[in-house]
């Protein structure tokens, strides 16, 4: 077995013979479960904000006549509104779930219903607010974490694969696609693809998240006329915004997966108190 | 760790997530709760002062990016009737007032503001709703006026007066006559509810003038207003502090991409704040005023759509 690069973790084992490892810095715990319901928030919010508009398109401005998405309501053959998804020249019906929703037993015309969105009703107002304030808390709690994880190590740690998990990338792929999960040592780090996923997510996805949502805010484009630039212009980064808002949704379900089949139990208490089990030895040596 | 203890973690994070769902609207309702969000807003405010300087212009765009068709937002045709007779004369008659806490109050016909050194520039302009239009806008620099009427040391804001009416005080919808108007829910809903509206109820010579893009003043019949309505009209207004009023680019504007202002944008003036959403962005000024505070004016928040919870600072 490769040997996992030495940590600088507390570890312990309890009187059953069970190894536990001190996984999750408190400062990593508490921005994790800040993020989770930063996140939530701001993509409930981002969605009524949306429904303001409900169209996206590319360049500076609005090619109103041409979105590259929309999501509308209209009238079918049989006389019966319907929802529909627009994109290029392809259209949906999502009757029910986008473009046409039950609100309180009626049918309203909205794009992203309201049990997706915050608040419930059509409100724009209050939605930027919502937004505004938690894409504060969204740049604070990043900001923490990252700090903490560079003169920690910590970032390194989980974001960089070390060299003998680029050169068994192929076997770790197989592994993780098989859903076997590693156990004793070489569980006290992560994967190769778990760490480029964070990787990716962590100081891609995000940062450009921030930079699409300010890319729309006329005063800081007037500061920062590079800024819109590097999406393509404000409607751009507009869309930008938005297909990065539906990645960070995929890894989130993808995550929530992974943490479920992976051993809920396991990754809980270690996301919630920092120890993470390793296993029984006498089944380490059994591998 | 005990079962117990993993239950309790479990039960624990699902009242939190219920609470937040659930809580989060009735938290927003509060007095609190509209405080506590707002803070969002004066963070945001303070941070882009920090990064502009009060002459840090807007990008400004080469003429081929010029939109072609600059989407009319909010009112489009005022349904007042002292607008209406100044619309039916192509604004010959009309004048801005420029007062308050100023030295020199001035009355400034549009022959006049066009003999003031002007402005022109190519922008972008931002909706709150999301969309954005590029258009090129001529004007008097605010700066210009203000500079012309001197302002008393006690100024810190300037006050837009606008000729349209967009509902009655006491909630009154109905105008009259025909003429009907309706109670946006946000500055970017109003034209479709206008249109909607105009369909749903014709109304005469306004609605056809509404959908069909106006190249120049006057065009069509206006129609006069309710005969005689006794309640208060709630009209438009904003504000802008004077980091904003003495830009460059801050403009009252009566040029739209070379041409007269249509009533639809604005005519016979609209304010030009470049690095603010177009909410701020007041059509049909009447009247700047200079005050102190923005206290006594509409709900004291600044501005129609600012009584209505939007942010003062429309900046993002």
């Amino acid at each position: 077995m490769a040997a996992a690069p030495a940590l600088e973790a507390p570890e312990t084992v309890d009187a059953s013979g069970r190894r536990w490892f001190y996984r999750h810095p408190v400062v990593i715990r508490l921005a994790h479960w800040i993020n989770a319901v930063v996140l939530l928030v701001l993509l409930m919010s981002g969605l009524q904000i949306f429904n303001a508009h409900p169209a996206l398109y590319w360049g500076a401005v609005s090619t109103f006549d041409d979105p590259a998405l929309a999501i509308t309501s209209e009238q079918g053959r049989d006389g019966t509104n319907r929802g529909v998804v627009t994109i290029g020249s392809h259209s949906f019906d999502t009757t029910g779930v986008l473009g046409l929703s039950r609100e309180g037993g009626t049918a309203v015309d909205r794009a992203f219903p309201s049990w997706a969105t915050l608040p419930a009703d059509q409100d724009l107002t209050t939605g930027r607010r919502w937004h505004f304030l938690f894409a504060w808390f969204l740049v604070i709690n990043g900001a923490v974490y990252l700090l903490y994880g560079l003169f920690s190590g910590q970032l390194r740690r989980r974001l960089i694969p070390d060299g003998d998990q680029i050169r068994d990338f192929g076997g770790s792929v197989k592994e993780h696609l098989l859903l076997r999960f590693p156990e004793g040592e070489e569980a006290k780090r992560y994967n190769v693809i778990q760490k480029l996923t964070y990787f990716v997510v962590v100081l891609g996805l995000l940062p450009a998240m921030v930079l699409a949502g300010l890319a729309m805010s006329p005063g800081v484009d007037a500061a920062w006329h590079w800024l819109p630039d590097l999406f393509g212009g404000r409607q751009s980064a507009r869309t930008i915004h938005f297909i990065a808002a539906g990645l960070l949704v995929l890894f989130v379900v993808v995550h929530v997966v992974l943490v479920l089949v992976s051993g809920l139990a396991n990754n809980m208490r270690g996301m919630l108190t920092g120890w993470f089990s390793l296993g029984r030895p006498e089944k380490e040596t059994a591998r | 760790m005990t079962l117990h203890r993993r239950k309790l973690l479990t039960v624990g994070a699902g009242l939190a997530g219920t609470a937040l769902l659930g809580g989060c609207d009735r938290f927003a309702g509060t007095e609190t709760g509209r405080r506590t969000l707002k803070v969002g807003e004066d963070a945001n405010l303070y941070v882009q002062r920090l990064l502009m300087s009060p002459t840090t212009l807007a990008r400004e765009f080469p003429a081929a990016m010029i939109s072609p068709w600059f989407k009319p937002n909010g009112t489009i045709d005022p349904p007042d009737r002292e607008f209406r007779a100044l619309a039916a004369k192509k604004f010959a008659d009309f004048k801005l007032t420029i007062d308050g806490l100023v030295q020199t109050p001035l009355s400034l016909s549009l022959e006049d503001l066009r003999g003031l050194p002007g402005r022109t520039q190519v922008t972008r302009h931002d909706c709150v709703e999301g969309w954005s239009c590029i258009g090129q806008w001529s004007g008097v620099p605010l700066a210009e006026l203000l500079n012309r009427a001197g302002l008393k040391p006690q100024a810190r804001y300037a006050v837009f007066h606008c000729a349209d009416t967009l509902e009655y005080a006491g909630g009154g919808l109905e105008g009259g006559d025909g003429a009907s108007l309706w109670r946006p829910e946000h500055p970017g809903s109003v034209r479709d509810g206008y249109i909607q509206l105009a369909a749903a109820e014709d109304w005469g010579g306004a609605s056809t003038a509404t959908d069909a893009p106006k190249d120049d003043w006057g065009q069509g019949a206006p129609e006069p207003e309710a005969p005689e309505d006794k309640r208060t009209p709630i009209r438009y207004y904003e504000s802008i502090d004077l980091f904003d009023a003495f830009n460059p680019q801050t403009i009252l504007a009566y040029d739209l991409n070379g041409k007269p202002l249509p009533v639809s944008n604005g005519a016979p003036l609209r304010l030009r704040v470049e690095r603010q959403l177009g909410y701020k962005q007041a059509k049909y000024v009447m009247r700047v005023e200079l005050v102190e505070s923005l206290a006594g004016f509409g709900q004291g928040g600044g501005g129609y759509w600012e009584d209505r919870g939007y942010e003062w600072y429309a900046g993002i």
